[in-house]
């Protein structure tokens, strides 16, 4: 299944692997950091309905 | 003033309003750009044809040129939205542009990442001082420099005004990214490899496939745009709440 990539095939991997690599640390960072600021942002309110209500 | 049912665009810059349309859309956009980019790149990759100069290396093209597009136009999303916070103090727009900072320094990263991957084997250099290259370059240190005036001003005002200006600076090396091959005609990398000029275009058999990857990258950065920007909300809010709890 694999392309025949010949000589360049190192070059060829090696891009497709950093920005793969890239992509998903980006992905999986915002993804993260949305996760935990929408959890804390949920304590905080659920804390004040609290002492509010 | 509005007619009765029309909608206006600044209605988005509601948060709750930007929260609610989000929502709605993100599931959709990622969807979609998902399956381009799986798409794009599996057709690329696999199925297209070595290049009778560039060997397999012509297949980098589907990271490369989506890439620096982005990391041009991801800049030029960010200008604008600074200007409007600039010129109608809407707090959205400047949530969107810090939130697409990230987004664009990465694609510029690939973009020289992936640039100098190929140029080792095509021009026998990892790296040189040419036009397009070293406007990219700049444009790197831009974003880096952006995201970091960020982080060091507490005041979220005081740090989207003075980011916007930094923003309106650094368009002139997005731009220069873009014409720097026109501009000077000189260096190692070659012209646009898209082109209303269709002597200037890249071969049909890579042309297509490109375009869906292209279409993928977008995509990705609309995703990454609203879910970071609905963060954002999320986090001033947050950080408001915490301020109140702490007055009382």
């Amino acid at each position: 299944m694999m392309p025949e990539l010949g000589k360049y095939a190192g070059a060829v991997l090696s891009a497709y692997g950093a920005s793969i690599a890239l992509i998903i640390g980006l992905v999986a960072l915002s993804l993260w950091r949305s996760a935990r600021v929408r959890r804390a942002l949920e304590e905080v309110e659920a804390r004040q309905g609290r002492n509010n209500g | 003033m509005e007619s009765a049912g029309k909608m206006s665009i600044w209605e988005y810059a509601n948060p709750k309003r930007f929260m609610q349309t989000s929502a709605w859309a993100l599931p959709w956009v990622t969807g979609f750009a998902v399956v381009a980019l799986v798409v794009g790149l599996i057709w690329g990759f696999f199925f297209t044809p070595e290049d009778y100069k560039q060997g397999s290396t012509v297949k980098i093209i589907y990271l490369h040129v989506p890439s620096a597009m982005l990391a041009i136009n991801a800049w030029m999303m960010m200008l604008v939205t600074s200007l409007v916070w600039l010129v109608r103090r809407h707090h959205v727009s400047a949530l969107a542009a810090k939130a697409a900072a990230p987004i664009g320094m990465t694609f510029t990263l690939i973009a020289l990442v992936t640039g100098a991957i190929w140029g080792q084997p095509m021009w026998g250099t990892w790296w040189a001082w040419d036009p397009r290259l070293t406007s990219f370059l700049i444009l790197f240190l831009f974003y880096l420099g952006y995201i970091a005036l960020w982080e060091a001003i507490d005041n979220p005002d005081t740090a989207a005004d003075l980011t916007s200006v930094l923003c309106i600076v650094g368009s002139v090396f997005a731009v220069l990214s873009r014409y720097a091959v026109n501009f000077w005609n000189q260096g190692l990398h070659q012209g646009a490899s898209l082109s209303m000029d269709a002597e200037e275009n890249v071969s049909d058999v890579y042309w297509f496939p490109l375009l869906v990857c292209i279409a993928g990258f977008v995509l990705l950065f609309v995703t990454l745009v609203l879910l970071r920007t609905r963060t954002e909300i999320r986090s001033r809010r947050l950080q408001a709440l915490l301020a109140r709890e702490r007055v009382a």
